[in-house]
């Protein structure tokens, strides 16, 4: 067991897969020479080499293009996008050509490739370099969402996601590259699809995604003091998305929340508020509340940025409020 | 035959004295079989059966013909919505695409793709892409492995001038060179973006050859109605890709026959534009060149009967295949095989 950091995580993860594959590369902005801007990939060219380890331009339709035709022709490509917001210059690329090419050629190509990008805010960058993007992918068929929010689950998502033959959309989150966390030795080879359950209790369910796991375990621990017990699950992928997780969770808690930073509308949680309302609507004892970042772009002053983003006061207010 | 940077944009003609009589009737033969192909297929879709959109490359054939002559079996086809050329020639079997045309799961793709996404990885032809310039990086991709796993396979992608303009051109142009990969990038420059003069929106006469130099590549261009001249400046590029000499752009002037796309009758292009674009049907001008050189009619009737026979078999054949159903729709969205997004 060792303690790192979500951003050292990061490079272990990528390092397990290309010690044990050759045909895994990796490409992208300053990511070889600098070794990333969030020194993510910090050691990886001198560990693997310029060839397999390569800085590109500033051409993201060219970064996501090479990682598609070389996925189609024998590698296993990641490729990163420095910032997620930056996946609009080449949306295309990512939703008309890699979501879509297994299924418009009735499956003849397969693209088993890896796209990282720094998701969310928090760090006062201000609206174009703050998003959280996770339901553009989510909203594509034919892309895998993965959003993990722990050392260890980044070094094991990483794995399932490299070693995946879908092209997986990987986003990882500004805010959590400082925090640390313990991840076991050896390999580890984590499952895309599986919730994590956190925390169990009996009066809520509080569903989560990457920076706002850590949130939402903290307010679950002060409701837990007034005695409003819940359980916190953490997606970590949204596709697949766990459905049984959170259906289980609702059939014996009765309520559902859900924390998410992206702008309300056609988020994440709305989605599983609606497959709830659905399938689980007679366990349910009360309306599904989302707690979201208003349907704004997120502003740089810190003041402001805070009182978008959900924090814990604002979890924790609105699990009460609503369970009275 | 290829001009240096900056030097004159004459055209290279090609005089074609090397080529081998059976190459010469294999690329006379795969003219006519795209010719009968997408005769057949502007004859379906304006009679109904194949639905949704169709854009031919008729009166572009040299292009495909010359090039996919000169590639190596295992050397990668990208190309465009104007694909049926592309793909037919480097092999995909004329039922097959015929019934991808008319939606039917004997089609290359299922019937998922149509017209626009022909599709023969077997045969190498690795995708037909409908949004104007998304698959050059893609080409320059599959070259990078190539080049990384050492397969020697060359990567030749085609596409119209319009691509000039957008910016996956300008990023897929300079990484191929930063990176040296053994892809080799076709303009077929038939004058019109859709409907719009490619001159009328470009700032250089040449859209794909005048754009070579910023990448410090060889400015080249060819007859794209010459199958010979095609077929030349292909094996030239096309080594000194395998050989490692990095990518090249050939801009290949040709000209449609028929309009964009669909039942467009191409209205926007001058008659005497028009009129003079036809007196140069690449077929035309191959059949009268060989016959000079002593080919015979009867050899040359033969081959045009056979590809008449053979876009018959092969409509026949894919009108007779079953419509797909659910089992279609519903799989090869994940390597599982389905579609499932939850569990």
């Amino acid at each position: 067991m060792a303690t790192l950091t979500y951003r050292e995580a990061v490079a272990r993860g990528i390092a397990q897969e290309m010690a044990r594959d050759e045909s895994v590369l990796l490409i992208g902005e300053d990511v070889a020479d600098a070794g990333g801007v969030f020194k993510t990939t910090q050691g990886l060219r001198e560990r693997f080499g310029p060839r397999r380890v390569r800085d590109t331009p500033i051409s993201e339709e060219a970064i996501t293009g090479l990682v598609m035709g070389a996925a189609m022709n024998g590698l296993r490509p990641i490729g990163e996008i420095m910032f997620s917001d930056f996946l609009a210059t080449c949306w295309d690329i990512v939703a008309n050509q890699i979501a879509k090419t297994r299924y418009m050629t009735g499956g003849q190509i397969e693209l088993p490739l890896v796209l990282r990008s720094a998701n969310g805010g928090g760090a006062r960058f201000g609206g174009q370099h703050s998003q959280s993007v996770e339901n553009w992918a989510m909203a594509i068929p034919g892309l895998k969402v993965v959003a993990p929010s722990t050392p260890a689950d980044v070094v094991g998502l990483m794995a399932a996601a490299i070693r995946s033959n879908d092209p997986v959309i990987f986003l990882e989150h500004k805010a959590l590259f400082a925090t640390k966390g313990e991840v076991p030795d050896g390999e580890l080879v984590d499952v895309l699809g599986r919730a994590t359950t956190l925390r169990t209790g009996s009066d809520a369910t509080i569903l989560a995604l990457a920076a706002m796991v850590p949130k939402a375990v903290e307010a679950a621990g002060i409701l837990a003091a007034e005695g409003i017990t819940t359980d916190v699950i953490d997606l970590r992928t949204l596709v697949p998305l766990d459905v049984t997780a959170v259906a289980s969770s609702v059939a014996r808690t009765g309520r559902l929340f859900t924390v998410e930073e992206n702008p309300r509308l056609c988020g994440w949680g709305a989605e599983v508020a609606s497959i709830v309302a659905e399938e689980c609507f007679w366990d349910l004892d009360g309306p599904i509340v989302r707690i979201t970042t208003p349907h704004i772009p997120l502003p740089a002053a810190d003041a402001i940025e805070d009182m978008a983003i959900p924090s814990v006061d604002r979890i924790v207010e609105t699990v009460r409020t609503s369970m009275q | 035959m290829i001009d240096t940077p900056g030097a004159g944009t004459a055209p290279n003609h090609g005089r074609a004295s090397g080529i081998a009589n059976e190459t010469r009737l294999a690329m006379y033969s795969a003219m006519w079989r795209a010719r009968v192909f997408e005769k057949r297929a502007y004859d379906l879709f304006m009679s109904g059966l194949v639905k949704g959109t169709t854009h031919l490359g008729t009166g572009q054939e040299a292009v495909a013909a010359g090039f996919s002559t000169a590639m190596r079996d295992d050397d990668m086809v990208f190309c465009t919505y104007r694909g049926h050329n592309h793909t037919l020639l480097r092999g995909a079997p004329m039922d097959s695409l015929m019934g991808e045309l008319l939606g039917r799961e004997s089609g290359c793709c299922g019937g998922k793709g149509g017209s626009m996404h022909l599709t023969d990885v077997e045969q190498h032809a690795m995708g037909s892409y409908a949004i104007v310039g998304a698959h050059l990086p893609v080409a320059a991709g599959a070259a990078w492995a190539s080049q990384e796993r050492g397969t020697g396979q060359v990567t030749v992608c085609f596409f119209g001038d319009g691509t000039t303009n957008i910016g996956a051109f300008h990023e897929s142009l300079n990484i191929a060179a930063v990176w040296g990969l053994p892809v080799v990038y076709v303009c077929e420059n038939n004058l019109y973006m859709e409907y719009t003069p490619i001159s009328s929106v470009t700032a250089v006469p040449n859209p794909a050859a005048d754009r070579a130099a910023a990448y410090g590549l060889n400015r080249i261009i060819v007859d794209g109605n010459d199958v010979d001249a095609v077929y030349e400046t292909a094996l030239e590029v096309i080594e000194d890709a395998r050989a490692g000499d990095g990518p090249s752009l050939i801009e290949a002037q040709t000209y449609r026959h028929y309009g964009h796309s669909r039942a467009d009758p191409g209205k926007y292009r001058p008659n005497d534009e028009v009129e003079a674009w036809m007196n140069k049907d690449p077929l035309v001008i191959y059949r009268a060149r060989l016959e000079g050189m002593g080919f015979t009619a009867a050899d040359l009737d033969r081959i045009e009967a056979s590809a008449g026979a053979e876009i018959d078999a092969a409509t026949e054949t894919a009108k007779a295949a079953a419509e797909p159903g659910e089992s279609v729709l519903m799989t090869d969205l994940w390597a599982d095989g389905g579609s499932s997004w939850r569990r």
